[in-house]
């Protein structure tokens, strides 16, 4: 199918793209998700705001500690080592080899992924568990959200209609943290039935510091939350870390049944994965 | 609205619907049919062009995002005197394309990235020929293909 007709704006400010969406606009950005919908017709915007021309929303900074990632950052900025410093940009640059392909990666932005929101996305796992806030506006102001209240559900995050999600932001991570990001799926460039991102910090021998992010693990991403504390003030083991994992996937994790991939099933990922992820982010 | 297309270095202005993808403006519009529709869903990858010297996905880019950018397609790639391009013919000395309608986006596909990095390897190519679909090679004689190109550029053995 082609996409239902629609009118075009390309704003060359933030304040004349909030002006568009109060109007009922779509926003496009790398629009690998939002075209695709438009094709199926399961989106059909009367309106649609082009961000690409605002200048700025392109930047990717470092200030205080904090990563600020813009608007149109594309996927493919990760690729390259040194675009995020330490073992965010690690962690960072693991994940995205696992999205899409070269050519989605090169128009899609990370940002976008956020405001998509789809139960699969590894930035949207990685977000909630490196404790991300989205940066929303709209004519009635700016506003910030953890995370971890943004994410509601598939396709369903705490963003109004009328908001444009700006900027994402994340805390850097201590040097000495070890990062790892596993994925399984059914082929190459399948959706991930599984993903886990994790962030270990171990000193004297102690893991004082637990990350683990799981993707497509229930109709949201999720912190593993109740994985994490199991593991905070444990030696790096791998006793320890397959614990982790089978409490990742029977308490953390609420899994959605899918084709080829039912509950039992994805719960033995789960506990498989986030185990091998651990031992891989355990700086020996 | 009122937009040009600037393909393989030639100024076509357009009076294109908002809703028009770039694939659909290339094919009808310009009359350039070698880019390829298959899915029209950017999994197929059939509609791959260059824009701005970076493969995407046609299917999934609107014409009106595309004024004044260039583009590059597969009608681009062989010279002036119509001598093919040294990857269309490394295609063909590899047996890399049966059928033949994956292949003008996977030419332009690997002329993105070989542009972007004529030392590519192994491995980098073969994560990038799953970025398309094929359904007659079974991806090893494009990969081969690929490496042949690559090769023959860093030996200078072009033309």
């Amino acid at each position: 199918m082609k996409p239902t007709a629609f009118d075009y704006l390309a704003p060359g400010t933030v304040g004349e793209a909030v002006d568009a969406l109060a109007a009922g606009a779509q926003v496009l950005a790398g629009g690998q998700s939002l075209l695709l919908e438009m094709h199926l017709q399961r989106v059909h915007p009367n309106l649609v705001a082009d961000i690409n021309h605002i200048p700025g929303l392109d930047a990717l900074t470092v200030a205080d500690g904090t990563l600020t990632v813009g608007a149109l950052v594309r996927h493919k900025t990760f690729e390259s080592p040194g675009a995020v410093p330490g073992p965010l940009g690690d962690l960072f640059g693991r994940a995205v080899a696992n999205i899409a392909h070269p050519p989605i990666r090169a128009r899609g932005t990370m940002v976008g992924s956020l405001a998509w929101a789809h139960p699969a996305s590894e930035w949207c796992a990685l977000a909630v568990a490196l404790d991300a806030v989205v940066e929303l506006r709209s004519t009635r102001g700016t506003r910030e959200v953890p995370a971890g209240d943004y994410f509601l559900g598939p396709f369903r995050t705490a963003r109004e209609p009328d908001e444009l999600l700006t900027a994402v932001r994340y805390p850097l991570l201590a040097p000495d943290t070890g990062v790892a990001f596993t994925e399984h799926r059914r082929t190459g460039f399948s959706f991930a039935q599984v993903a886990v991102g994790a962030a270990l910090t171990i000193r004297d021998g102690v893991i004082t510091e637990a990350r683990i992010g799981l993707a497509n693990c229930a109709d949201r991403p999720l912190r593993a939350h109740a994985a994490e504390r199991a593991l905070v003030g444990s030696g790096p083991s791998s006793p320890v870390f397959a614990r982790a994992g089978e409490t990742a996937a029977e308490q953390d994790a609420a899994p959605v049944p899918e084709p080829y991939a039912d509950v039992d099933y994805r719960r033995h990922v789960i506990a498989v994965l986030v185990a091998r992820t651990l031992r891989e982010a355990a700086p020996v | 609205m009122k937009i040009t297309l600037t393909v393989n270095d030639e100024a076509y202005p357009l009076d294109v619907e908002p809703r028009r993808v770039l694939a659909d403006a290339l094919r009808d519009d310009c009359g350039l049919t070698g880019t390829h529709l298959g899915c029209e869903q950017g999994v197929c990858g059939a509609c791959t062009v260059l824009v701005d010297g970076e493969a995407v996905r046609s299917c999934l880019l609107l014409a009106v995002q595309c004024d004044g950018v260039p583009i590059r397609t597969v009608e681009g790639l062989a010279g002036a005197d119509g001598e093919p391009h040294p990857l269309q013919r490394a295609f063909s000395a590899e047996r890399g394309l049966q059928c033949g309608f994956c292949t003008p986006g996977f030419l332009m596909l690997a002329a993105g990235a070989l542009e972007r990095d004529p030392a590519l390897g192994e491995e980098e190519v073969a994560a990038l020929v799953g970025s398309n679909l094929c359904r007659c090679t079974g991806y090893e004689p494009i990969r081969r293909a690929i490496m042949r190109a690559a090769r023959d550029h860093r030996n200078g053995q072009e033309a």
